[in-house]
């Protein structure tokens, strides 16, 4: 009851993460990193003992436009176009042969083909959820259609990307964050997820409409106590879920630490929306549409 | 109630077993001296280290009925090649791929272990080696073990006579039993060389080498002064055509181009699959906490039930076989979190009967019964994003991820569902005593018996 009577609350702090999502993402963007581009990435670290890391730029490394970048004590990350696997040796060599802990490389086309890929799945889960929703909900058309159910979560499921992909984008303003195709990846996880979260919220006051059938609540007060019923266990799921994507953030490999960070971001977006916004638009669309009981 | 608690011991028996066989290492690292296991976990190249290629086929002069002949001929040549550098499980497959509208052939070549890049794509991309050894002095009388333990090298010497002194390859047909042959003529310099090699070595075996392997061992009948040699290992046509265009053309059959390439270092792959089975164990463990602290009993049931989950999906893993990468067990640490979300429904709905007034036994089944519904919708949309993901995969990690998310989703409704209910109906006491409500009741503020 209190967040459906404070909905307006809630609601600007959703619209002002998201404008300030919205403006991160038009003035700075996201960096596409060589999944989508094509490039190259090399790593490499020197023996402490017998080697130490020189003094290299893009220039004297003869790769324009690369960006050099040192890691830990003893090593670099190089990002340059693709190099073929003569250049790559090349390029060994005038670093003076160090270990190699990784090479990357992306032909152009792949990349393209990659970023069209990402889009069709984004795409199709987007339609999936949409279909999805309104089968879930097609008996359910009193007080509100069921294709208002789908929509308010669609608002949900916007407004989770945004926030994801906005914060993203300031990391990639600051910390030269590259999202990859792990990224994507991630956004999808998180509207699966979020969808979950939501559909469990509007399956209880589903069950409810159908426990009063004679309309004696009103309908905000029966979406009030959906919430509250479903509250301890929306925030639960959500609190096991971010424990397991910390851990994984703070000890698991390098290559997934952006994964786990793009999903803790999404999944605590996506609990706060479908306890705060879905569930309180469900009231609102109600009234807008004249309803008043 | 001793029928439950029976299936709950069983229960119990067999997710031991489960684990036991998931817990066996044996066998996952290709340097474990110890007996290799059947079922071993599949590392990917991102944690066992070595080298992912992907190579484009230039396919276009080829009529589209047979690209995937000529693709499949492409990847037996290939894979001959990659065998030479002795590579533990190497893997060839041909894929499809391309933007919308276009179609592109492509090859995937990974070399588990190979981290130079250079080396392997050269060997790939090479010309096939032929070559002609004589057998060491004394090799020939080796004892069956003895040849089982011999490396070709152990046993043949190189004559110097190679591909390099090929003037043509041809087919020709044997002229009594009609089998293909490829006919190999010298130039003048391999000729005498032939010549020199038949002379001296009448009577004994000569090995013809191919990309390092032998594929035939001729004995020397006479010397041979005409210059040409014919290899009739047991060709088929087709393999005995392809050897005659390789050998002149030295090409493979479809022309290809390195369109990626990813390679891991050895030391960044153990540091990963390290951090990876640490960030599992620490995952499982604050989850594990957290459910004891805020639901008790039903806490611990579903503690044991995530355990069930964990060892039921290793060992699919293996029996799959699933080939784990970081983004695959990061994929599995998600799970765990998102697993207990139906014991967590499930539990929550058990509260509100009790609140109801009900009593215990009752609430548990009315518990999971009215989750039930809640459970499928919500785990559906996950498994919808899995397939989707796992269709429209750009890479082999997101590949990898999907797998391992939509079978974990999969996997916890069974566990959550059979595993908590056959637990919590077995260890649900009758009474109505405040410590057995303390103990199945959850949060920090004691709640009211009624309300």
């Amino acid at each position: 009851m209190f967040i459906v009577r404070n909905r307006a609350v809630f609601y600007s702090i959703s619209g002002i993460l998201c404008v300030a999502a919205l403006v991160a993402l038009f003035a700075w963007g996201l960096k596409p990193g060589i999944d989508f581009t094509g490039g190259s990435i090399v790593e490499v670290a020197y023996d402490n003992a017998s080697s130490t890391r020189p003094v290299v730029t893009a220039e004297s490394l003869g790769l324009e436009g690369a960006s050099i970048r040192e890691t830990g004590s003893n090593g670099f990350i190089i990002r340059a176009k693709e190099l073929t696997p003569e250049e790559h040796n090349t390029l060994l060599a005038e670093l003076g042969n160090p270990v190699e802990k990784r090479f990357d490389s992306v032909g152009p086309i792949l990349g393209k083909e990659a970023l069209q890929k990402s889009w069709m799945s984004i795409g199709l889960v987007l339609l999936a959820i949409v279909l999805f929703i309104t089968f879930v909900f097609r008996r359910v058309s009193r007080p509100v259609s069921s294709w208002k159910y789908g929509l308010i979560a669609i608002v949900g499921l916007a407004h989770n990307i945004l926030i994801a992909a906005g914060a993203f984008a300031l990391f990639g303003h600051l910390f030269g964050f590259e999202i990859d195709t792990l990224f994507v990846t991630a956004l999808l996880v998180i509207l699966g997820f979020s969808i979950h979260d939501t559909i469990v919220v509007f399956d209880r006051v589903r069950e409810n409409l159908r426990d009063d059938s004679k309309g004696r609540k009103a309908f905000d007060e029966l979406v009030g106590e959906s919430v509250r019923a479903t509250f301890v266990r929306s925030v639960n799921t959500s609190l096991t879920t971010l424990l397991a994507i910390v851990v994984l953030y703070l000890v698991g490999p390098e290559a997934t630490k952006h994964f786990s960070l793009a999903l803790a971001i999404g999944i605590a977006a996506g609990t706060y929306s479908s306890i705060f916004l879905c569930s309180p638009l469900l009231v609102s669309a109600f009234k807008w549409q004249g309803g008043n009981k | 109630m001793w029928k439950q608690r029976i299936s709950a011991l069983l229960l119990l028996v067999i997710a031991f077993g489960i684990g036991y066989f998931a817990y066996d290492k044996a066998g996952t690292n290709a340097s474990d001296s110890v007996t290799p296991s059947r079922f071993p976990y599949r590392l990917g190249l991102d944690l066992s280290g070595g080298t992912h290629l992907v190579f484009r086929a230039d396919t276009a002069s080829l009529p589209e009925s047979e690209v995937s002949e000529a693709m499949q001929s492409l990847a037996q040549a290939v894979e001959r090649r990659v065998n030479v550098l002795g590579v533990s499980e190497p893997l060839v497959q041909v894929e499809e791929g391309g933007t919308v509208g276009t179609t592109e052939h492509r090859l995937i070549v990974e070399l588990p272990g190979i981290t130079d890049v250079k080396q392997a794509v050269d060997a790939i991309g090479k010309t096939p080696t032929l070559d002609f050894r004589l057998m060491k002095p004394g090799s020939e009388n080796l004892t069956p073990e003895e040849q089982e333990k011999a490396t070709f090298d152990d046993v043949f010497v190189t004559t110097g006579l190679t591909g390099r002194y090929l003037k043509r390859a041809t087919l020709q047909f044997n002229p009594t039993t009609y089998a293909p042959e490829v006919g190999l003529q010298w130039n003048d310099e391999g000729a005498k060389l032939f010549a020199q090699i038949t002379r001296d070595n009448v009577g004994k075996p000569l090995a013809i080498f191919l990309d390092g392997a032998p594929i035939s061992i001729p004995r020397i009948q006479t010397e041979i002064t005409s210059g040409e040699a014919v290899i009739n290992g047991t060709f088929k046509v087709e393999e005995a055509k392809a050897l005659v265009r390789d050998l002149n053309y030295g090409a493979l059959p479809v022309p290809v181009s390195l369109a990626s390439t990813q390679t891991v270092g050895a030391t960044l792959g153990q540091g990963a699959l390290n951090a990876s089975v640490h960030a599992g164990l620490i995952a499982f463990i604050a989850v594990a906490i957290f459910l004891i602290i805020w639901y008790r009993v039903p806490g611990l049931v579903a503690t044991i039930a995530l355990a069930i989950y964990v060892a039921l999906n290793l060992a699919l893993f293996k029996l799959v076989p699933v080939t784990l990468t970081a983004a695959g067990i990061a994929g599995f640490v998600l799970t765990l979190g998102m697993a207990v979300d139906a014991n967590i429904l499930i539990f929550e709905r058990m509260k509100e009967e009790i609140a109801r007034g009900k009593k215990l036994p009752e609430a548990i089944k009315e518990g999971f019964h009215r989750a039930w519904l809640s459970i499928r919708d919500s785990n559906l949309s996950s498994i919808i994003t899995a397939i989707i993901l796992y269709y429209f995969a750009s890479t082999p990690i997101v590949k990898g991820f999907a797998l391992v998310f939509g079978l974990g989703v999969v996997v916890s409704m069974f566990t959550a569902i059979t595993a908590s209910r056959t637990l919590l109906i077995a260890v649900a006491p009758r009474g109505e005593r405040a410590l057995s409500r303390f103990l199945f009741g959850s949060g920090f503020i004691p709640k009211k018996s009624s309300r």
